[in-house]
């Protein structure tokens, strides 16, 4: 944007002025770093930390480094299979350098105990995330189109009950909805997640917004032309939302893969239901001791399809909160 | 508003008749586009706010089916009094209130003042790279708060890497149990004029809500102090880009006629650029109270037995009271707690309001 424009011709500004304005610059840029470095350090040590055996991590977590050779086994086992040998940690560290193992992620992939069962946690995000994004573009986006355009008796009060759960604090709705679920046989099961979740005030309001800006005449020449509401709406208005549905899209699949307090309490009892965000709870166990390379394994998982998404779409993400941004003043 | 389109009708000669029939199907087709999401929201946000307000009313204790004769009875506003007033559970209440607020306190100023200096800073226009920091800033926002906190289990235990770090920095440095601190903050500070339980004198004598003024003034304890460097640094990239969001949206006249006036950058920014950045703090400022009242999946993941009085927030009471116990689940007290804790947030929300001007900028 303003990038390209080169600094102001000093004309008017003593050289003590433009000395301050150097140094304070300096400063900016090492505010900067610094925070980036904050930022990005525990990822990287998170990623090298889950390639490591438990000893490694416990004892020498700062390398991060990796040099061959690749895939160090972690336990030595006799033709009987018990394990003989443990891989000590200055055996797979040596000063900021690690050989990678990948026992963590082959026994985190592996397993299928009750709970232990990452692949089954990953299938069930995806169910989870991908169901009530469909269903949060289809049912928002019609809402959003009705409060834009269509005047019917209620239009403005049900505008302000919308905006008006916005208000509603999750943890509020924690225990009614367990409730609620429970009356209905639906804990713990796909359905009764995803029902719940299947419509939100934000996805609606932001869907109203863009319907707001698309022109009228549009719909106006399909109606001279005989099509009704329904057709106009799927063959005509929805297609040109593109931009808003991908950011709508975005936003709740983001929201629901790290959804945590919804399915502990809709399927927090039942470890075959759990998704991501709720299986690490369970594979952190709840003493003092946990098994690093599973927790940081199944952290790197976790983590890697929302990565993807984000680098692949991010000027949706960085779209969708200046949207929100704004829309505050 | 959605007049216009039969506005137009007339101009197509249609009649009344079939102008009252198109107004009567757009009637209906917006009734039938706005039901699903509306039964949605009714159902599973409105009807649990109301059910949790009923049973706040009551005794229940969520075990007892409701089906079953004299399950729960109405019994007013008790529930509220035991937890707000006076009752075994005062100080449970006011103890995870006390932590919730220092936690609030300490999160939402130091994320939005380092957000807003960072959006200054990248917003500078020599700046190279800036796309790099928004996305170095912007990317833990949307990792998962569980992931988050399993991160930050493991860069502050005991042995993890912020005690290396500390250790290869300043030799004399003994390791601190982040994960596993209960000492108060504040406590510690005034330990170092020595100032302790034992010399504070009144203040450990005198209880309010059963909580000694003494432990009124602990401060987050350390383990809590580790969440909140957990939240801020979590949230700050989201602000930040909201803030820079709102400077790009600045004019250049502005600065342009500052400039020509005389004014310095730091005159410009004070009286110029914070002025017009206030409806995106207060924006900012709202979301973080929101979110900091309303921490629990931190809590939840770094929490243990030791921790369990001193990283209690208001959030994870209401969970407490209502799932922490297999053999005593009480609804009832959760509820309230948990209305209360929604009537905090509101009252907080207006207040700041008056703080930042947020009530002036929008008018």
């Amino acid at each position: 944007m303003t990038s390209a424009a080169a600094a102001p011709p000093i004309t008017t500004q003593t050289s003590s002025v433009y000395t301050l304005r150097r140094i304070l610059g300096i400063v900016g840029v090492a505010i900067l770093v610094l925070v980036a470095v904050i930022e990005i350090a525990p990822f990287v040590l998170t990623i090298a930390n889950s390639f490591k055996c438990d000893p490694a991590v416990t004892n020498r977590p700062a390398a991060f480094i990796p040099v061959p050779p690749f895939g160090v086994q972690c336990e030595t086992r006799n033709e009987a299979g018990q394990v003989v040998a443990r891989l000590g940690a200055d055996e797979q560290v040596s000063g900021a350098t690690f050989n990678p193992s990948f026992s963590g992620y082959q026994a985190i992939l592996t397993s299928t105990g009750p709970n232990n069962n990452l692949p089954r946690w990953l299938l069930n995000t995806v169910i989870y995330a991908i169901t009530v994004m469909i269903l949060r573009l289809l049912f928002d986006s019609m809402a959003g189109y009705a409060l834009a355009r269509l005047s019917f008796p209620g239009n403005r009060i049900i505008f302000f009950i919308v905006l008006g759960t916005l208000m509603i604090p999750g943890v509020v709705l924690l225990i009614p909805r367990f409730l609620l679920l429970n009356q209905m046989g639906l804990l713990n099961t796909y359905q009764g997640y995803i029902i719940v979740l299947a419509a939100d005030a934000f996805g609606i309001l932001l869907m109203k917004q863009f319907f707001e800006s698309i022109p009228r005449e549009i719909e106006e020449a399909a109606a001279v032309d005989g099509a009704n509401r329904f057709m106009m709406f799927f063959r005509i208005v929805l297609p040109m939302a593109t931009p808003a549905l991908t950011a709508l899209a975005i936003f709740s699949f983001q929201g629901q893969w790290n959804n945590f307090m919804d399915a502990l309490i809709i399927v927090g009892t039942k470890p075959d239901m759990f998704n991501l965000p709720m299986g690490l709870t369970v594979l952190r166990g709840s003493g003092q001791d946990v098994q690093y390379d599973l927790v940081l394994a199944g952290s790197v998982i976790t983590t890697l399809p929302m990565a993807i998404i984000f680098f692949v779409f991010q000027r949706y993400f960085v779209e969708g909160v200046t949207y929100s941004g704004l829309a505050g003043q | 508003m959605a007049d216009t389109t039969s506005r137009s009708l007339p101009l197509q000669r249609q009649g009344v008749t079939t102008q009252t029939s198109a107004k009567r199907q757009e009637g209906i087709a917006g009734l039938v586009f706005v039901s699903p999401a509306l039964l949605i929201l009714f159902m599973f946000l409105i009807v649990p706010l109301v059910v949790a307000l009923y049973f706040s009313l009551t005794n229940w204790n969520g075990r007892t089916p409701l089906s079953q004769e004299g399950a729960y009875e109405y019994i007013g506003l008790r529930n509220y009094e035991q937890l707000l007033i006076q009752g075994r559970r005062v100080d449970d209440f006011y103890n995870a209130l006390k932590n919730t607020v220092y936690y609030v306190l300490g999160v939402v100023p130091t994320q939005t003042i380092i957000a807003l200096v960072l959006a200054v800073i990248v917003n500078q226009r020599w700046l190279k790279f800036r796309g790099f920091f928004r996305t170095a800033y912007y990317f833990p926002s949307i990792t998962s708060s569980i992931v988050v906190s399993m991160i930050f289990l493991f860069l502050f235990s005991n042995t993890g890497p912020v005690n290396g770090l500390l250790s290869s920095l300043f030799p004399n440095y003994q390791p601190v149990s982040w994960l596993s601190n209960n000492d108060g903050v504040i406590h510690n500070l005034l330990g170092l004029f020595g100032i302790t339980r034992d010399s504070s004198g009144f203040l450990r004598e005198t209880q309010i809500f059963r909580i000694s003024l003494w432990e009124w003034i602990s401060g987050p304890s350390v383990s809590m102090l580790t969440i909140m460097i957990l939240a801020i640094w979590t949230t700050i990239g989201t602000m930040m880009v909201v803030y820079l969001a709102a400077l790009q949206n600045i004019p250049s006249q502005v600065y342009e006629a500052a400039q020509v006036d005389g004014a310095n950058a730091w005159q410009v920014f004070r009286h110029i650029t914070m002025p017009l950045l206030r409806p995106t703090t207060f924006f900012v400022v709202t979301l973080g109270l929101i979110g900091t009242f309303q921490v629990f999946d931190q809590i939840y993941v770094l929490r243990n037995d030791t921790t369990r009085r001193t990283t209690m927030s208001v959030a994870y009471l209401v969970y407490d009271f209502a799932f922490g116990s297999q053999t005593d689940p009480r609804m009832d007290r959760a509820t309230a707690t948990a209305i209360t804790l929604f009537v905090i947030i509101f009252v907080a929300t207006i207040i700041q309001r008056r703080l930042t001007g947020g009530d002036k900028a929008n008018a």
